[in-house]
């Protein structure tokens, strides 16, 4: 057993001191480190999403477009008040739209974000998941096709973007209503943005 | 001591989950599939490994009375380290474990064995320590994440054997403890018998 070292006022302060000066050097090279890679690797994620719904295209346009001023759209949202749009073209024809869009209603505090494909028409060519942070084994469950892939086909201008508890089409999943009420409330925020940037002259 | 003994102990006779009943939060909290408390069993594994040969070697320079606060923060520096790297350079596994890693740093587990054998041992038998705990901890995390996965869900490492719904109940957290407590009377049952 090692010699234990006598406890005085000025080798606690230094021990202390030396540990946590090492420590912040070390995370903060490790920090500078990753950070690159990290963006990068954020960045691939988000063109993975985008290919995943949306259909073959070869060149995107990306840019932000603002939140229509509809409070149930723009409650709670803080300084955010735009949704990121990917216009997707194929041979100079638009194929259509993937918006980043997020939700502050779900379970966990923590933002989930949603990248959802619109044809050019509306139709929802399908919806997936980039972050989340839900009670694992419930609310996780919204990545999922089962629950994810009730939205592929369908207009929202027919198909109403609320749970059926609230009055809605969409099948919550069991035992997470919060986090299913989120992803609509999600994909409700892009499609009322999607629409707003129409009717204000966009080309779809 | 024994290497191998020391490596084999977290299996079963020392288990920290099933007999020292050490880091039991984040156990009852990922353990809701197999393949969640599979990982979540390495990640601690490797920061308990790290932070073990660290704790062994700077033992003899640290004062009795601040010998906590210092281990929790070379614990700390190493489960944000593991954080940021597995988020750059494996994306796809952060994305699984991510919420998950935070976490570690409160597992008592980590510090119990850097307070009550790192401080006090060679640094070979630390490692080994380290690992053999580590394993155990991640045998633990499996075998119960097994369990509630194919009661709750009906699959097992997310291979699904039947159509429908299961026991949503072991899912939930009261079935983390109903699982947990039947696993620690079997095991007791086992090394009694044993």
């Amino acid at each position: 057993m090692a010699k234990k070292v006598k406890s005085s006022f000025i080798n606690m302060v230094l021990t202390l001191m030396i540990i946590t000066v090492v420590a912040s050097l070390a995370l903060g090279s490790v920090y500078n480190l990753t950070l690159e890679p990290i963006a990068a690797a954020k960045k691939a994620a988000r063109e993975r999403a985008i290919k995943l719904v949306l259909p073959a295209f070869d060149s995107l346009n990306s840019f932000k477009v603002p939140m229509p001023a509809d409070p149930e759209l723009t409650a709670g949202n803080g300084d955010q008040d735009s949704l990121e749009f990917h216009q997707a073209f194929e041979n100079g024809t638009l194929v259509g739209t993937a918006i980043s869009t997020f939700s502050n209603q779900a379970y966990d505090p923590t933002q989930i974000q949603i990248m959802v494909g619109f044809l050019p028409g509306g139709i929802i060519d399908s919806t997936v998941v980039t972050q989340q942070k839900e009670t694992p084994g419930l609310g996780t469950k919204m990545a999922d096709p089962k629950f994810n892939g009730q939205f592929a086909g369908k207009n929202p201008a027919t198909f109403n973007l609320y749970v059926t508890k609230d009055g809605g089409q969409v099948d919550a999943i069991t035992a997470s209503t919060i986090s299913s009420r989120a992803v609509c409330d999600a994909l409700r925020r892009a499609y009322a943005t999607f629409e707003s940037y129409k009717s204000d002259g966009g080309n779809e | 001591m024994n290497q191998w003994t020391n490596f084999t102990k977290g299996f079963i006779k020392e288990n920290a989950v099933f007999v020292l009943l050490l880091g039991l939060c984040p156990t009852l909290a990922v353990t809701s599939s197999a393949i969640n408390g599979m990982g979540m069993g390495l990640a601690t594994t490797f920061v308990l490994v790290c932070s073990n040969m660290v704790v062994t070697l700077v033992k003899s320079f640290i004062p009795d009375k601040v010998r906590i606060p210092a281990f929790i923060v070379i614990i700390a520096s190493f489960v944000t380290i593991v954080e940021l790297v597995m988020q750059a350079y494996v994306p796809a596994l952060f994305d699984t474990l991510g919420i998950f890693i935070p976490l570690i740093v409160v597992n008592c587990l980590v510090l119990g064995r850097a307070e009550g054998f790192a401080s006090k041992q060679s640094f070979i038998s630390s490692l080994i320590d380290g690992l053999g705990m580590g394993l155990g901890f991640t045998f633990a995390l499996t075998l119960l994440g097994s369990v509630r996965e194919m009661l709750g869900n009906g699959s097992i490492f997310d291979v699904k054997f039947t159509t429908g719904d299961a026991i949503l109940v072991f899912i939930l957290q009261p079935g983390a403890f109903i699982v947990l407590g039947y696993l620690i009377a079997i095991i007791n049952k086992l090394r009694k018998t044993a």
